[in-house]
């Protein structure tokens, strides 16, 4: 890797700007697949997705197309959807259930472990070439309070030691079931757009964009009826709240907090002061949430759950999760300028139904293909990729707060205030210690 | 004004922008559904790519002449076609129609084609209709799709 060996990287990404090659290079985008994420632990899915043995469903690893199972031994694995013999994919379905996943070309058949259990025309094969032969296995998969992670790496750092700090953020996301356990439902929206996976991750933590990106939901929100009172509530109530929430004035964005961590990780405190939208007193399903919540954990430690204020977390480099809404994005990098997010929604155990509700209320006035709000998100990045496109102009910068971060004792790096860019330098420090470091 | 030059009135609305016509069609507890996944029953406990009450309806159509609605300026050009008009039912003084659109969308040097199922409920009003419920079923609802900012 000549072209891009640790000089030439160190100089693309600098302390408050990058090259817009890491953006728009082909060159970088394969480097960056083969070194970031070839080695990082990447959420690929949540066991509630694969509860019984047989249970699988096929996603990306990256780029890779994989199969996550439920093994006959009760764990989880990831297999590499492609058939040791002419590498075919061996499962064309979202998910289901099976004991056996059976290539369609040769009929080769493979058991939920990956390997290889039947070939016809046996006799035309050297027994001992066949013996070695299954479905490629990814050598780390691990979970995490349910959440399923894998890495392409055979050997690195603990999921543990990867998540540090960022960890309590899942800790948060299950902490807040009644009955200690999340599911995945709901339907899955997968949506795309032409541009760097990294631009979706620049945007979560970004606490000015809303005021611009989203001027126009912002207002035809504010132009809305009112929201209804307890008990005379109307279906548009979360859709009008939640995009009114996004116009919160500059000294509420600047008040809110902004963390990162050594490998990129980094998340934002809450900006909603709307208590219809954050388990506020009152609403009766919320009252009797709590009181579930209670009911289980007891009234300090539900004080204390529910006293946690996360929104977006990033878990650099494919996810982006929010508990207060049981939200997760993952981030699959097709090209250097063509990115795929399957956001998933969350069910908490034991949780009222309206909770529920107002989870998919949310992901679709912000999360859907066609919500009000992730389209001018996806505008934006598309014109941000087509802007990096140019080189008449070299560098992106990152400017915003440089100078006063603050490094706290527990190894987190806090943005002088919510709105600092703290978190996009943070990112690059770690594609920076990911690019250049060998092996 | 018979059931077909309605839908394709509905469709020359879409398709000349008179956008704030269009949303006249729909009665005051109108439904406009774009479910996410095929056959979806329900839109309380399952996303969906659109599903708006009226009240949502208008917020979209207001969005789309906001001067920073970025994705929607310039409005998407659409031509939609629409077929197969077949009325299935009639019943409680509405009327269930179903037909099929092909729709081709263009803007920022793209060209996207879409393809639905679409049933309408239809209520008589005055010489014409109003449109109760429209549920769009698209071939690739649960597909990997690229932002949408157009109206089916």
């Amino acid at each position: 890797m000549g072209a891009f060996d640790r000089e030439r990287l160190a100089m693309l990404v600098q302390p408050d700007r990058v090259h817009r090659s890491v953006y728009a290079d082909a060159g970088v985008f394969e480097l960056e697949m083969e070194r970031i994420f070839g080695r990082a632990w990447l959420v690929i899915g949540h066991e509630s997705q694969v509860r019984e043995r047989g249970d699988f469903f096929t996603t990306r690893l990256a780029r890779e197309p994989v199969i996550v199972v439920r093994q006959d031994d009760g764990s989880v694995a990831v297999l590499v959807n492609r058939c040791a013999h002419r590498g075919t994919t061996v499962c064309a379905e979202s998910r289901g259930h099976t004991q056996r996943f059976v290539c369609p070309y040769h009929g080769w058949s493979y058991d939920t472990a990956g390997q290889l259990r039947a070939v016809p025309v046996e006799s035309g094969y050297r027994k001992e070439n066949l013996n070695p032969l299954g479905l490629k296995r990814v050598p780390r998969v691990t979970t995490y309070r349910g959440f399923i992670f894998a890495s392409a790496a055979p050997s690195g750092p603990s999921l543990e030691e990867f998540l540090g700090p960022a960890r309590a953020s899942f800790d948060d996301f299950v902490d807040r079931a009644p009955g200690g356990e999340l599911e995945v439902a709901g339907g899955v929206f997968k949506h795309a757009y032409q541009g760097n996976w990294k631009l979706m991750l620049e945007n979560h933590l970004d606490g000015v964009h809303p005021a611009h990106v989203h001027a126009s939901s912002v207002a035809v929100a504010r132009g809305a009826p009112e929201p209804g009172a307890p008990g005379e509530e109307h279906y548009f109530d979360i859709a009008v709240r939640q995009m009114r929430q996004n116009g919160a004035p500059e000294s509420l964005w600047e008040s809110i907090g902004v963390w990162t961590t050594p490998r990129g990780h980094g998340w934002l405190g809450d900006y909603h002061t709307d208590p219809r939208l954050v388990a506020g007193p009152g609403n009766p399903a919320f009252d009797e949430y709590r009181r579930r919540l209670a009911a289980r954990a007891g009234d300090a430690e539900a004080e204390r759950i529910l006293g946690v204020t996360r929104w977006n977390t990033i878990v650099y480099p494919s996810c982006s999760f929010m508990s207060q809404f049981r939200q997760l994005r993952i981030i699959h990098p097709v090209a250097v300028d063509r990115s795929v997010v399957y956001t998933y929604s969350f069910r908490m155990k034991d949780a009222p139904p309206q909770m529920f509700r107002d989870t998919v209320a949310f992901a679709n006035v912000v999360n859907g293909t066609g919500s009000w709000v992730l389209t001018d998100d996806l505008e934006v990045y598309e014109r941000v990729q087509r802007g990096f496109g140019s080189g008449a102009v070299e560098w992106a910068y990152l400017g915003r707060g440089h100078g006063a971060d603050v490094d706290e004792p527990d190894g987190t790096r806090r943005g002088g205030t919510g709105t600092s860019e703290v978190f996009i330098r943070a990112q690059f420090r770690a594609w920076l210690d990911y690019m250049t470091s060998e092996g | 004004m018979d059931v077909a030059q309605f839908l394709y009135h509905e469709a020359r609305l879409l398709d000349t922008g008179q956008l704030e016509a269009w949303l006249d069609l729909f009665t005051e507890d109108a439904i406009y559904w774009v479910p996410l996944e095929r056959d979806q029953q329900e839109a309380a406990e399952t996303s969906s790519i659109i599903h708006d009450d009226r009240t949502l309806l208008e917020l979209r159509v207001k969005q789309a002449r906001h001067p920073r609605a970025h994705a929607r300026l310039p409005l998407a050009r659409t031509v939609h076609q629409v077929g197969n008009v077949m009325l299935l039912g009639d019943q409680n003084g509405e009327l269930t129609v179903g037909s099929t659109l092909q729709l081709v969308e263009w803007r920022h040097e793209r060209q996207r084609l879409w393809g639905a199922l679409v049933e309408h409920r239809l209520r008589r009003a005055g010489g014409g209709f109003k449109i109760a419920h429209k549920r769009v079923d698209l071939v690739n609802s649960e597909g990997e799709l690229d932002g949408i900012a157009i109206l089916f």
